[in-house]
Protein backbone atom coordinates (compact mmCIF):
# COMPACT_ATOMS: atom_id res chain seq x y z
CA UNK A 1 0.00 0.00 0.00
CA UNK A 2 2.85 2.33 0.86
CA UNK A 3 4.40 2.27 -2.62
CA UNK A 4 1.02 2.50 -4.28
CA UNK A 5 0.12 5.61 -2.34
CA UNK A 6 3.54 7.12 -3.01
CA UNK A 7 3.17 6.44 -6.75
CA UNK A 8 -0.33 7.91 -6.70
CA UNK A 9 0.94 11.14 -5.15
CA UNK A 10 3.95 11.22 -7.49
CA UNK A 11 1.93 10.78 -10.68
CA UNK A 12 -0.83 13.01 -9.37
CA UNK A 13 1.64 15.78 -8.57
CA UNK A 14 3.26 15.48 -12.00
CA UNK A 15 -0.14 15.54 -13.72
CA UNK A 16 -1.30 18.56 -11.75
CA UNK A 17 1.97 20.45 -12.09
CA UNK A 18 2.17 19.80 -15.83
CA UNK A 19 -1.47 20.84 -16.31
CA UNK A 20 -0.81 24.08 -14.44
CA UNK A 21 2.18 24.74 -16.69
CA UNK A 22 -0.04 24.12 -19.75
CA UNK A 23 -2.31 26.96 -18.66
CA UNK A 24 0.31 29.30 -17.25
CA UNK A 25 3.06 28.82 -19.84
CA UNK A 26 3.72 31.67 -22.29
CA UNK A 27 5.10 29.55 -25.11
CA UNK A 28 2.32 27.50 -26.80
CA UNK A 29 4.85 24.88 -27.87
CA UNK A 30 5.87 24.29 -24.27
CA UNK A 31 2.20 24.13 -23.27
CA UNK A 32 1.60 21.33 -25.76
CA UNK A 33 4.59 19.40 -24.42
CA UNK A 34 3.45 19.86 -20.84
CA UNK A 35 0.06 18.47 -21.85
CA UNK A 36 1.86 15.37 -23.12
CA UNK A 37 3.67 15.07 -19.79
CA UNK A 38 0.33 15.35 -18.03
CA UNK A 39 -1.12 12.56 -20.20
CA UNK A 40 1.88 10.38 -19.45
CA UNK A 41 1.36 10.91 -15.71
CA UNK A 42 -2.30 9.92 -16.15
CA UNK A 43 -1.13 6.73 -17.86
CA UNK A 44 1.01 6.10 -14.78
CA UNK A 45 -2.07 6.51 -12.60
CA UNK A 46 -3.91 3.93 -14.74
CA UNK A 47 -1.06 1.49 -14.15
CA UNK A 48 -1.36 1.92 -10.39
CA UNK A 49 -5.09 1.18 -10.87
CA UNK A 50 -4.12 -2.21 -12.37
CA UNK A 51 -5.24 -1.45 -15.88
CA UNK A 52 -2.13 -1.45 -18.07
CA UNK A 53 -4.28 -1.67 -21.18
CA UNK A 54 -5.94 1.69 -20.47
CA UNK A 55 -2.52 3.16 -19.70
CA UNK A 56 -0.99 2.03 -23.00
CA UNK A 57 -4.04 3.15 -24.97
CA UNK A 58 -3.79 6.52 -23.24
CA UNK A 59 -0.22 6.87 -24.48
CA UNK A 60 -0.96 5.62 -28.01
CA UNK A 61 -4.08 7.68 -28.62
CA UNK A 62 -3.57 10.86 -26.62
CA UNK A 63 0.17 11.29 -26.23
CA UNK A 64 1.05 9.61 -29.53
CA UNK A 65 -1.63 10.57 -32.01
CA UNK A 66 -3.74 13.50 -30.88
CA UNK A 67 -0.90 15.56 -29.43
CA UNK A 68 1.13 15.18 -32.61
CA UNK A 69 -1.72 16.93 -34.41
CA UNK A 70 -1.75 19.65 -31.74
CA UNK A 71 1.97 20.05 -32.24
CA UNK A 72 1.51 20.35 -36.00
CA UNK A 73 -1.09 23.05 -35.58
CA UNK A 74 1.04 25.06 -33.17
CA UNK A 75 4.13 24.65 -35.33
CA UNK A 76 2.45 25.61 -38.58
CA UNK A 77 0.38 28.48 -37.25
CA UNK A 78 3.57 29.95 -35.89
CA UNK A 79 1.85 30.94 -32.68
CA UNK A 80 4.91 32.85 -31.53
CA UNK A 81 3.50 36.17 -32.73
CA UNK A 82 0.36 35.89 -30.69
CA UNK A 83 2.51 34.93 -27.74
CA UNK A 84 4.53 38.13 -28.11
CA UNK A 85 1.31 40.16 -28.13
CA UNK A 86 0.19 38.67 -24.84
CA UNK A 87 3.62 39.25 -23.33
CA UNK A 88 3.48 42.90 -24.40
CA UNK A 89 0.28 43.29 -22.39
CA UNK A 90 -2.18 43.46 -25.25
CA UNK A 91 -5.74 43.75 -23.95
CA UNK A 92 -7.35 40.33 -23.84
CA UNK A 93 -10.94 41.44 -23.31
CA UNK A 94 -13.31 40.32 -20.61
CA UNK A 95 -15.37 37.87 -22.67
CA UNK A 96 -12.87 34.99 -22.75
CA UNK A 97 -12.39 35.39 -19.02
CA UNK A 98 -16.12 35.08 -18.33
CA UNK A 99 -16.39 32.07 -20.61
CA UNK A 100 -13.45 30.42 -18.88
CA UNK A 101 -14.85 31.09 -15.43
CA UNK A 102 -18.21 29.66 -16.48
CA UNK A 103 -16.59 26.49 -17.80
CA UNK A 104 -14.56 26.15 -14.60
CA UNK A 105 -17.74 26.33 -12.51
CA UNK A 106 -19.39 23.67 -14.69
CA UNK A 107 -16.35 21.42 -14.34
CA UNK A 108 -16.25 21.83 -10.57
CA UNK A 109 -19.97 21.04 -10.34
CA UNK A 110 -19.50 17.91 -12.46
CA UNK A 111 -16.61 16.75 -10.28
CA UNK A 112 -18.58 17.24 -7.07
CA UNK A 113 -21.57 15.44 -8.59
CA UNK A 114 -19.42 12.50 -9.71
CA UNK A 115 -17.69 12.19 -6.34
CA UNK A 116 -20.93 12.38 -4.36
CA UNK A 117 -22.57 9.81 -6.62
CA UNK A 118 -19.68 7.35 -6.25
CA UNK A 119 -20.46 4.53 -3.82
CA UNK A 120 -18.55 4.88 -0.61
CA UNK A 121 -16.41 2.13 0.86
CA UNK A 122 -13.95 -0.29 -0.67
CA UNK A 123 -11.95 0.67 -3.69
CA UNK A 124 -13.33 4.01 -4.84
CA UNK A 125 -15.62 4.91 -7.70
CA UNK A 126 -14.40 2.34 -10.24
CA UNK A 127 -15.28 -0.81 -8.31
CA UNK A 128 -18.84 -0.25 -7.23
CA UNK A 129 -22.43 -0.24 -8.32
CA UNK A 130 -23.46 -0.86 -11.90
CA UNK A 131 -19.95 -0.49 -13.33
CA UNK A 132 -18.51 -3.71 -14.81
CA UNK A 133 -16.35 -5.78 -12.53
CA UNK A 134 -12.67 -4.98 -12.34
CA UNK A 135 -11.54 -8.38 -13.59
CA UNK A 136 -13.28 -7.82 -16.91
CA UNK A 137 -11.67 -4.41 -17.28
CA UNK A 138 -8.21 -5.81 -16.64
CA UNK A 139 -8.06 -8.19 -19.55
CA UNK A 140 -8.18 -6.94 -23.10
CA UNK A 141 -10.55 -9.77 -23.99
CA UNK A 142 -13.06 -8.75 -21.31
CA UNK A 143 -12.81 -5.15 -22.39
CA UNK A 144 -13.47 -6.02 -26.01
CA UNK A 145 -16.40 -8.22 -25.04
CA UNK A 146 -17.95 -5.40 -23.01
CA UNK A 147 -17.27 -2.82 -25.69
CA UNK A 148 -18.99 -4.77 -28.45
CA UNK A 149 -21.92 -6.10 -26.42
CA UNK A 150 -23.03 -3.97 -23.45
CA UNK A 151 -21.60 -0.73 -24.79
CA UNK A 152 -22.07 -1.48 -28.49
CA UNK A 153 -24.45 1.42 -29.04
CA UNK A 154 -22.17 3.97 -27.36
CA UNK A 155 -19.26 2.59 -29.39
CA UNK A 156 -21.05 3.02 -32.70
CA UNK A 157 -22.32 6.47 -31.80
CA UNK A 158 -18.78 7.54 -30.91
CA UNK A 159 -17.44 6.29 -34.23
CA UNK A 160 -20.14 8.23 -36.10
CA UNK A 161 -19.16 11.31 -34.10
CA UNK A 162 -15.55 10.91 -35.16
CA UNK A 163 -16.55 10.47 -38.82
CA UNK A 164 -18.61 13.66 -38.60
CA UNK A 165 -15.57 15.48 -37.23
CA UNK A 166 -13.41 14.10 -40.05
CA UNK A 167 -15.88 15.12 -42.75
CA UNK A 168 -16.11 18.56 -41.13
CA UNK A 169 -12.34 18.92 -41.19
CA UNK A 170 -12.17 17.97 -44.87
CA UNK A 171 -14.96 20.42 -45.75
CA UNK A 172 -13.26 23.21 -43.83
CA UNK A 173 -9.86 22.49 -45.37
CA UNK A 174 -11.11 22.21 -48.95
CA UNK A 175 -13.70 24.91 -49.46
CA UNK A 176 -14.26 24.01 -53.11
CA UNK A 177 -14.51 20.25 -53.53
CA UNK B 1 23.61 -18.91 -6.68
CA UNK B 2 23.05 -15.25 -7.36
CA UNK B 3 19.88 -13.44 -6.35
CA UNK B 4 17.17 -12.91 -8.92
CA UNK B 5 17.39 -9.14 -8.99
CA UNK B 6 21.10 -9.29 -9.75
CA UNK B 7 20.37 -11.54 -12.71
CA UNK B 8 17.65 -9.21 -13.97
CA UNK B 9 19.88 -6.19 -13.55
CA UNK B 10 22.52 -8.07 -15.49
CA UNK B 11 20.07 -8.67 -18.30
CA UNK B 12 19.18 -4.98 -18.42
CA UNK B 13 22.85 -4.00 -18.60
CA UNK B 14 23.51 -6.64 -21.22
CA UNK B 15 20.64 -5.44 -23.41
CA UNK B 16 21.81 -1.84 -23.10
CA UNK B 17 25.41 -2.70 -23.92
CA UNK B 18 24.51 -5.02 -26.77
CA UNK B 19 22.27 -2.38 -28.33
CA UNK B 20 25.16 0.10 -28.26
CA UNK B 21 27.48 -2.48 -29.79
CA UNK B 22 24.88 -3.46 -32.36
CA UNK B 23 24.66 0.15 -33.52
CA UNK B 24 28.45 0.17 -34.03
CA UNK B 25 28.28 -3.14 -35.91
CA UNK B 26 25.43 -1.82 -38.03
CA UNK B 27 27.37 1.30 -39.01
CA UNK B 28 30.35 -0.80 -40.02
CA UNK B 29 28.33 -3.40 -41.92
CA UNK B 30 26.28 -0.73 -43.63
CA UNK B 31 29.43 0.91 -44.96
CA UNK B 32 31.05 -2.39 -45.92
CA UNK B 33 27.97 -3.81 -47.65
CA UNK B 34 27.42 -0.51 -49.45
CA UNK B 35 31.03 -0.62 -50.58
CA UNK B 36 30.68 -4.19 -51.88
CA UNK B 37 27.48 -3.31 -53.72
CA UNK B 38 29.13 -0.26 -55.28
CA UNK B 39 32.42 -2.09 -56.00
CA UNK B 40 34.49 -0.06 -53.56
CA UNK B 41 36.65 -1.07 -50.59
CA UNK B 42 34.79 0.76 -47.83
CA UNK B 43 36.55 1.62 -44.58
CA UNK B 44 39.85 -0.29 -44.33
CA UNK B 45 42.38 1.91 -42.54
CA UNK B 46 41.35 1.95 -38.87
CA UNK B 47 42.00 -1.43 -37.28
CA UNK B 48 41.92 -4.80 -39.07
CA UNK B 49 39.74 -4.46 -42.18
CA UNK B 50 38.62 -1.06 -40.89
CA UNK B 51 36.69 -2.66 -38.04
CA UNK B 52 37.53 0.11 -35.57
CA UNK B 53 36.08 2.76 -37.89
CA UNK B 54 32.81 3.18 -35.88
CA UNK B 55 34.83 3.78 -32.71
CA UNK B 56 36.94 6.38 -34.48
CA UNK B 57 33.73 8.01 -35.71
CA UNK B 58 32.27 8.13 -32.20
CA UNK B 59 35.43 9.71 -30.79
CA UNK B 60 35.42 12.27 -33.56
CA UNK B 61 31.78 13.15 -32.94
CA UNK B 62 32.22 13.49 -29.19
CA UNK B 63 35.10 15.93 -29.56
CA UNK B 64 33.29 18.14 -32.02
CA UNK B 65 31.78 21.39 -30.87
CA UNK B 66 28.06 21.38 -30.03
CA UNK B 67 26.56 24.12 -32.16
CA UNK B 68 23.20 25.67 -31.51
CA UNK B 69 21.63 27.88 -34.16
CA UNK B 70 20.65 31.41 -33.31
CA UNK B 71 17.01 31.64 -32.28
CA UNK B 72 16.78 27.92 -31.49
CA UNK B 73 14.67 26.91 -28.53
CA UNK B 74 17.46 26.05 -26.10
CA UNK B 75 15.67 23.46 -23.95
CA UNK B 76 13.82 21.66 -26.73
CA UNK B 77 16.86 21.64 -29.00
CA UNK B 78 18.72 19.59 -26.39
CA UNK B 79 15.68 17.54 -25.36
CA UNK B 80 14.83 16.28 -28.86
CA UNK B 81 17.81 13.92 -29.36
CA UNK B 82 17.31 12.62 -25.82
CA UNK B 83 13.70 11.71 -26.62
CA UNK B 84 14.78 9.91 -29.79
CA UNK B 85 17.53 7.92 -28.11
CA UNK B 86 15.48 7.08 -25.00
CA UNK B 87 12.53 5.86 -27.05
CA UNK B 88 14.84 3.73 -29.17
CA UNK B 89 16.38 2.03 -26.12
CA UNK B 90 13.07 1.67 -24.25
CA UNK B 91 11.35 -0.13 -27.11
CA UNK B 92 13.73 -3.06 -26.82
CA UNK B 93 12.76 -3.55 -23.16
CA UNK B 94 9.67 -5.58 -24.05
CA UNK B 95 11.34 -7.67 -26.77
CA UNK B 96 12.17 -11.23 -25.65
CA UNK B 97 15.33 -12.62 -27.21
CA UNK B 98 15.68 -16.12 -25.78
CA UNK B 99 13.88 -19.00 -24.11
CA UNK B 100 13.39 -19.14 -20.36
CA UNK B 101 16.69 -20.00 -18.76
CA UNK B 102 18.33 -20.43 -15.39
CA UNK B 103 21.58 -18.98 -16.80
CA UNK B 104 23.46 -22.31 -16.64
CA UNK B 105 22.32 -23.00 -13.07
CA UNK B 106 23.33 -19.63 -11.66
CA UNK B 107 19.87 -18.82 -10.32
CA UNK B 108 17.05 -20.84 -8.75
CA UNK B 109 14.11 -19.82 -10.89
CA UNK B 110 13.91 -19.72 -14.60
CA UNK B 111 13.70 -16.21 -15.95
CA UNK B 112 12.84 -15.15 -19.45
CA UNK B 113 15.53 -13.43 -21.47
CA UNK B 114 13.99 -9.99 -21.75
CA UNK B 115 13.89 -6.86 -19.64
CA UNK B 116 10.16 -6.77 -18.91
CA UNK B 117 7.65 -9.52 -19.69
CA UNK B 118 4.47 -7.48 -20.00
CA UNK B 119 1.13 -8.95 -20.95
CA UNK B 120 0.50 -5.97 -23.23
CA UNK B 121 4.00 -5.94 -24.75
CA UNK B 122 2.80 -5.44 -28.31
CA UNK B 123 0.83 -2.36 -27.37
CA UNK B 124 3.71 -0.94 -25.35
CA UNK B 125 5.89 -1.31 -28.40
CA UNK B 126 3.33 0.53 -30.47
CA UNK B 127 3.04 3.27 -27.82
CA UNK B 128 6.79 3.86 -27.74
CA UNK B 129 6.91 4.00 -31.52
CA UNK B 130 4.19 6.63 -31.53
CA UNK B 131 6.00 8.70 -28.88
CA UNK B 132 9.33 8.57 -30.72
CA UNK B 133 7.85 10.87 -33.38
CA UNK B 134 8.29 13.73 -30.92
CA UNK B 135 12.08 13.52 -30.99
CA UNK B 136 12.06 14.23 -34.72
CA UNK B 137 9.28 16.82 -34.71
CA UNK B 138 10.82 18.78 -31.85
CA UNK B 139 14.26 18.62 -33.41
CA UNK B 140 12.88 20.10 -36.60
CA UNK B 141 10.90 22.82 -34.89
CA UNK B 142 13.45 23.87 -32.28
CA UNK B 143 16.28 24.18 -34.81
CA UNK B 144 14.72 27.35 -36.21
CA UNK B 145 15.68 26.32 -39.72
CA UNK B 146 13.40 25.71 -42.68
CA UNK B 147 15.15 22.54 -43.83
CA UNK B 148 14.85 21.04 -40.38
CA UNK B 149 11.20 22.00 -40.07
CA UNK B 150 10.29 20.59 -43.49
CA UNK B 151 12.22 17.40 -42.77
CA UNK B 152 10.47 17.01 -39.43
CA UNK B 153 7.03 17.57 -40.96
CA UNK B 154 7.68 15.02 -43.67
CA UNK B 155 9.02 12.54 -41.18
CA UNK B 156 6.09 12.96 -38.82
CA UNK B 157 3.46 12.62 -41.53
CA UNK B 158 5.27 9.60 -42.93
CA UNK B 159 5.52 7.92 -39.54
CA UNK B 160 1.88 8.63 -38.68
CA UNK B 161 0.71 7.33 -42.06
CA UNK B 162 2.64 4.08 -41.85
CA UNK B 163 1.97 3.56 -38.15
CA UNK B 164 -1.61 2.58 -39.03
CA UNK B 165 -0.56 -0.23 -41.36
CA UNK B 166 2.12 -1.23 -38.84
CA UNK B 167 -0.48 -1.46 -36.07
CA UNK B 168 -2.93 -3.43 -38.23
CA UNK B 169 -0.27 -5.97 -39.20
CA UNK B 170 0.61 -6.34 -35.50
CA UNK B 171 -3.07 -6.86 -34.76
CA UNK B 172 -3.40 -9.66 -37.31
CA UNK B 173 -0.49 -11.49 -35.64
CA UNK B 174 -2.01 -11.18 -32.21
CA UNK B 175 -5.31 -12.49 -33.54
CA UNK B 176 -3.50 -15.58 -34.80
CA UNK B 177 -1.43 -15.98 -31.62
CA UNK B 178 -4.40 -15.17 -29.38
CA UNK B 179 -2.19 -13.14 -27.04
CA UNK B 180 -0.72 -9.66 -26.59
CA UNK B 181 2.42 -10.94 -24.91
CA UNK B 182 5.45 -11.24 -27.19
CA UNK B 183 6.74 -14.26 -25.26
CA UNK B 184 3.50 -16.12 -25.89
CA UNK B 185 3.51 -15.08 -29.54
CA UNK B 186 6.97 -16.60 -29.91
CA UNK B 187 6.04 -19.76 -28.03
CA UNK B 188 3.02 -20.22 -30.27
CA UNK B 189 5.51 -20.65 -33.13
CA UNK B 190 7.47 -23.60 -31.74
CA UNK B 191 7.45 -26.96 -33.49
CA UNK B 192 6.89 -27.92 -37.11
CA UNK B 193 4.07 -28.58 -39.55
CA UNK B 194 4.32 -31.97 -41.25
CA UNK B 195 7.64 -32.44 -39.49
CA UNK B 196 9.71 -30.07 -41.59
CA UNK B 197 8.02 -26.67 -42.08
CA UNK B 198 8.63 -24.54 -38.98
CA UNK B 199 5.43 -23.15 -37.48
CA UNK B 200 6.45 -19.55 -38.11
CA UNK B 201 3.75 -16.98 -38.52
CA UNK B 202 5.33 -15.77 -41.74
CA UNK B 203 3.72 -18.78 -43.40
CA UNK B 204 0.32 -18.00 -41.87
CA UNK B 205 0.64 -14.27 -42.38
CA UNK B 206 2.70 -13.64 -45.53
CA UNK B 207 0.77 -10.45 -46.31
CA UNK B 208 1.13 -9.30 -42.70
CA UNK B 209 4.87 -9.91 -42.85
CA UNK B 210 5.17 -7.90 -46.06
CA UNK B 211 3.18 -5.00 -44.59
CA UNK B 212 5.17 -5.12 -41.37
CA UNK B 213 8.50 -5.00 -43.19
CA UNK B 214 7.47 -2.17 -45.52
CA UNK B 215 5.94 -0.14 -42.71
CA UNK B 216 9.00 -0.91 -40.57
CA UNK B 217 11.28 0.60 -43.22
CA UNK B 218 9.06 3.68 -43.36
CA UNK B 219 8.93 3.94 -39.56
CA UNK B 220 12.71 3.83 -39.27
CA UNK B 221 13.05 6.41 -42.06
CA UNK B 222 15.25 4.16 -44.18
CA UNK B 223 15.71 4.14 -47.94
CA UNK B 224 13.74 3.90 -50.16
CA UNK B 225 11.54 5.87 -47.75
CA UNK B 226 14.21 8.18 -46.32
CA UNK B 227 12.44 11.45 -47.12
CA UNK B 228 13.17 13.12 -43.80
CA UNK B 229 16.78 13.34 -44.94
CA UNK B 230 16.42 13.63 -48.69
CA UNK B 231 19.66 15.51 -49.21
CA UNK B 232 18.85 16.96 -52.62
CA UNK B 233 15.83 18.74 -51.20
CA UNK B 234 16.38 19.16 -47.48
CA UNK B 235 20.16 19.12 -46.86
CA UNK B 236 19.86 16.60 -44.00
CA UNK B 237 16.28 16.97 -42.82
CA UNK B 238 15.46 17.22 -39.16
CA UNK B 239 19.06 16.91 -37.96
CA UNK B 240 20.54 19.53 -40.28
CA UNK B 241 21.49 21.83 -37.42
CA UNK B 242 22.80 19.15 -35.09
CA UNK B 243 26.43 18.35 -34.47
CA UNK B 244 28.57 16.47 -32.00
CA UNK B 245 26.90 14.30 -29.32
CA UNK B 246 23.28 15.36 -30.02
CA UNK B 247 23.75 14.34 -33.64
CA UNK B 248 25.28 11.07 -32.47
CA UNK B 249 22.14 10.39 -30.45
CA UNK B 250 19.93 10.70 -33.53
CA UNK B 251 22.31 8.46 -35.42
CA UNK B 252 22.28 5.93 -32.59
CA UNK B 253 18.49 6.07 -32.31
CA UNK B 254 18.12 5.39 -36.03
CA UNK B 255 20.28 2.27 -35.95
CA UNK B 256 18.81 0.98 -32.70
CA UNK B 257 15.32 1.45 -34.12
CA UNK B 258 16.37 -0.72 -37.05
CA UNK B 259 17.67 -3.42 -34.71
CA UNK B 260 14.45 -3.28 -32.68
CA UNK B 261 12.29 -3.45 -35.80
CA UNK B 262 14.26 -6.50 -36.95
CA UNK B 263 13.99 -8.11 -33.50
CA UNK B 264 10.24 -7.55 -33.39
CA UNK B 265 9.84 -8.93 -36.90
CA UNK B 266 11.81 -11.99 -35.77
CA UNK B 267 9.63 -12.48 -32.71
CA UNK B 268 6.36 -11.94 -34.53
CA UNK B 269 6.89 -13.70 -37.83
CA UNK B 270 10.10 -15.75 -37.86
CA UNK B 271 9.64 -17.84 -34.73
CA UNK B 272 11.90 -15.83 -32.42
CA UNK B 273 14.49 -18.11 -30.83
CA UNK B 274 12.95 -21.32 -32.19
CA UNK B 275 14.96 -23.18 -34.78
CA UNK B 276 16.28 -26.61 -35.63
CA UNK B 277 19.52 -28.27 -34.42
CA UNK B 278 20.30 -25.98 -31.48
CA UNK B 279 19.05 -26.82 -27.96
CA UNK B 280 16.55 -24.41 -26.46
CA UNK B 281 19.01 -22.63 -24.16
CA UNK B 282 21.10 -21.64 -27.18
CA UNK B 283 18.03 -20.28 -28.96
CA UNK B 284 19.34 -16.73 -28.76
CA UNK B 285 21.85 -17.71 -31.44
CA UNK B 286 18.98 -18.35 -33.83
CA UNK B 287 17.51 -15.06 -32.73
CA UNK B 288 20.73 -13.19 -33.55
CA UNK B 289 21.06 -14.97 -36.88
CA UNK B 290 17.52 -14.05 -37.91
CA UNK B 291 18.01 -10.42 -36.86
CA UNK B 292 21.24 -10.29 -38.84
CA UNK B 293 19.45 -11.64 -41.91
CA UNK B 294 16.72 -9.01 -41.69
CA UNK B 295 19.21 -6.22 -41.10
CA UNK B 296 21.26 -7.35 -44.08
CA UNK B 297 18.07 -7.19 -46.12
CA UNK B 298 17.49 -3.60 -44.94
CA UNK B 299 20.98 -2.54 -45.95
CA UNK B 300 20.76 -4.38 -49.24
CA UNK B 301 17.49 -2.61 -50.01
CA UNK B 302 18.91 0.79 -49.14
CA UNK B 303 21.77 0.50 -51.59
CA UNK B 304 19.68 -1.08 -54.33
CA UNK B 305 16.43 0.86 -54.54
CA UNK B 306 16.25 4.55 -55.40
CA UNK B 307 14.19 6.89 -53.27
CA UNK B 308 10.52 7.18 -54.20
CA UNK B 309 8.76 10.48 -54.75
CA UNK B 310 7.02 11.91 -51.71
CA UNK B 311 3.51 11.77 -53.19
CA UNK B 312 4.16 8.17 -54.26
CA UNK B 313 5.06 7.34 -50.68
CA UNK B 314 1.86 8.85 -49.32
CA UNK B 315 -0.33 7.31 -52.04
CA UNK B 316 1.24 3.92 -51.42
CA UNK B 317 0.79 4.20 -47.65
CA UNK B 318 -2.82 5.30 -47.64
CA UNK B 319 -4.25 3.74 -50.80
CA UNK B 320 -2.39 0.43 -51.02
CA UNK B 321 -0.82 -0.58 -47.74
CA UNK B 322 -3.58 0.51 -45.35
CA UNK B 323 -6.50 -1.16 -47.23
CA UNK B 324 -4.34 -4.25 -47.67
CA UNK B 325 -3.57 -4.33 -43.94
CA UNK B 326 -7.25 -3.88 -43.02
CA UNK B 327 -8.28 -6.60 -45.45
CA UNK B 328 -5.59 -8.90 -44.08
CA UNK B 329 -6.85 -8.34 -40.54
CA UNK B 330 -10.47 -9.09 -41.51
CA UNK B 331 -9.51 -12.23 -43.46
CA UNK B 332 -7.30 -13.38 -40.58
CA UNK B 333 -10.04 -12.84 -38.02
CA UNK B 334 -12.55 -14.68 -40.21
CA UNK B 335 -10.05 -17.52 -40.65
CA UNK B 336 -9.43 -17.78 -36.92
CA UNK B 337 -13.17 -17.91 -36.23
CA UNK B 338 -13.79 -20.47 -39.00
CA UNK B 339 -10.89 -22.85 -38.29
CA UNK B 340 -10.65 -22.24 -34.56
CA UNK B 341 -7.31 -21.45 -33.00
Amino acid sequence: MGTELLLFYLFGAVALGASLLVVLGRNPMHSVLMLIVSFAALAGLYITLDSPFAAVIQIIIYAGAIMVLFLFVVMLLNAHKEDALVAAGAPMGAKPLYAGAGLAVVLAAELVWALVRAPQGSGGPMSGGASPDAAALESVRGLGQLLFTDYGFAFEVTSILIIVAMVGAVVLAKREL
Amino acid sequence: MIPLYVAQFGIILAVFGLLLVSAAIMVYSERKVAAIIQQRYGPYLVGPKGMLQPIADVIKLIFKETLRPKGADRALFMLAPLISATAAFTAFAVVPFGAETDLFGLIDHKISLQVADLNVALLVLFAITSVSVYGIVLAGWSSNSKYSLLGALRSASQMISYELSYGLSLASVLVVANSLSLTEVVNAQSGNWFGFIPRWFVFLQPVGFFIFMVAGVAETNRAPFDFPEAEQELVAGYHTEYSSTPFMMFFLAEYINMVTAAAVATDLFLGGWHGPWLPEYLGWMWFLAKIAAILFFYIWMRWTLPRLRYDQLMTFGWKVLLPLAALNLIVTAAGVIYFGN
